[in-house]
């Protein structure tokens, strides 16, 4: 029964991928070209799975066909799901090292670059509350995806995470418990509905859009790792462009910025945790 | 179950050897890593879920033994030759049609992540037949589709032998799915290795 698998088929996967990504940028205009393949191929399947098509072939006739379909297609090709407070040692940074450099700003605006359904803007706005500066605080938490955002939105998660999440919480030198901040029911628990005041979920595509705001803050974790070199050293510059002098860039722990074109414009303020500063062009600025 | 080695192509070197373990896979990479000849061209990826919290540390634990070098897979670094490569904690890695490792924090695969599936089958796209991939002790059933997509795509499957395993599900479940080339204890595994790879 077992049969080579001629290299024709592997091929043929590749053509599939290839015009479902040309649907979605002809169709709808979102150019998925600059991800890297292995991941998006890894997704474009199993979207297709959850849509019950049988190659992704079917996906793309549904994908140029059907316009309500765009979000879920959006959804299924996203920043996946994050937890509160995941790598809790960048949290603990970006509270003592950070914030307290943000402290001195009559203003402080944060951009989330993938916010997926909201878990780092909310850690975020629960650091800045409990630093007394959430009150001149703004955070724009963007996601290519508007079920995403809307989910992010909501605030609520499964009550399973609770558990990782108030040690996550903890370690990364919360104050007080982590359920203070969230009602549980019915499996599930809700996010303080004040936590998000100083919030705003937005659309934003890394691939295609621009600069929008003036930020001392950026984040973006763990989605670097799904674009080709171009769109990563895209997204960095955009990065650095939106950055204040002297702003912050937080990547995730896997990311790299040391062989960006825009390495240079950045010192590493704590390299292991991927936490960088922007240089200012007058060198001996104030820190 | 256990093919003849005929079935083997003789003409293709392989490029690339991929392995995965779970459960009792530290005392398996020791013995499987340290048998290996200094002089192997090949890349070896390695997809541990022992790993958990500490590809570091598994780095360091490998390093000991094993004859080449050993390094943590890191994004966008190109595959190399020679060099023993693992899988960071918490990420999928992939490997890309460039030659280049790629990670993505998806969703649990097999309830694991790094899942050797999604290392196999990447890798498997990546090298077809010049690949060989090794299924080592482990507690559930990660690997199997995985070492499947090699063998479709021409590589060479290797499993270990159930009852040598200090876990036999992994093996288990890859020889139900995948079947395999090469189904052998521990400790013939690495002059297997070492054979078909340096012809």
């Amino acid at each position: 029964m077992s049969s080579v698998r001629p290299a024709e088929d592997a091929a043929l996967d590749d053509i599939e991928l290839e015009l479902f990504v040309r649907a979605m940028q002809r169709r709808h205009g979102y150019d998925f070209g600059q991800y890297a393949r292995a991941s998006l191929k890894r997704r474009v399947k199993r979207l297709a799975a959850q849509l019950d098509c049988a190659t992704v072939t079917a996906l793309t006739d549904r994908a140029l066909h059907e316009a309500a379909l765009l979000p879920r297609l959006l959804e299924g090709l996203s920043v996946p799901v994050s937890d509160l407070f995941r790598d809790p040692p960048v949290f603990r940074a970006l509270r003592e090292q950070v914030l307290p450099t943000l402290a001195s700003h009559p203003r402080i605006n944060i951009w989330q670059a993938g916010c997926a359904h909201g878990e780092e803007a909310y850690s975020l706005a629960i650091l800045l509350e409990e630093a007394g500066l959430y009150e001149r605080s703004q955070i724009y938490a963007t996601d290519i995806s508007v079920n995403a955002l809307e989910k992010a939105r909501e605030g609520i998660y499964p009550a399973r995470e609770a558990q990782q999440w108030s040690r996550n919480y903890l370690a990364a030198g919360g104050r007080r418990s982590l359920a203070d901040y969230y009602s549980a029911r019915y499996g599930l628990i809700k996010l303080d509905r004040r936590l998000r005041r100083h919030i705003t979920f937005a659309q934003h595509n890394l691939a295609s859009d621009t600069v929008f705001c003036e930020a001392h803050l950026v984040l973006c974790r763990n989605v670097l790792i799904y674009f080709s070199n171009p769109l990563q050293d895209r997204c960095l510059a955009l990065f650095r462009d939106s950055l204040v002098r002297g702003g912050f860039l937080c990547l995730g722990l896997r990311e790299r910025l040391d062989f960006a074109p825009v390495a240079g414009d950045f010192a590493a303020l704590d390299p292991a945790l991927r936490l960088y500063r922007l240089a200012g062009p007058a060198a001996g600025a104030p820190a | 179950m256990n093919a003849p080695a005929a079935t083997v192509p003789a003409a293709i070197v392989p490029a690339a050897i991929v392995v995965g373990c779970s459960t009792g896979g530290l005392d398996a990479l020791r013995t499987l890593l340290g048998g290996l000849d200094p002089r192997l061209p090949q890349a070896v990826v390695v997809c541990s879920h022992t790993a958990a919290e500490t590809a570091e540390l598994l780095c360091g634990l490998l390093t000991h033994v094993a004859p080449l070098p050993v390094a943590e897979a890191a994004e966008r670094q190109s595959v190399r030759g020679g060099v023993i490569h693992v899988a960071p904690s918490g990420y999928h890695l992939l490997v890309e049609r460039d030659g280049r490792f790629a990670l993505s924090v998806d969703p649990r695969v097999q309830h694991a992540r790094p899942s050797i599936d999604v290392l196999f089958e990447s890798a498997a796209e990546t090298w077809g037949a010049a690949l060989v991939g090794v299924i080592l002790t482990g507690a559930n059933a990660d690997g199997a589709e995985g070492l499947r997509a090699v063998r479709r795509a021409g590589g060479v499957a290797v499993v270990q032998a159930p009852e040598d395993a200090q876990a036999a599900a992994m093996p288990l479940a890859a020889l139900d799915l995948a079947g395999a080339d090469h189904c052998l204890p521990l400790p013939a595994i690495a002059p297997l290795l070492n054979r078909l790879c340096l012809p």
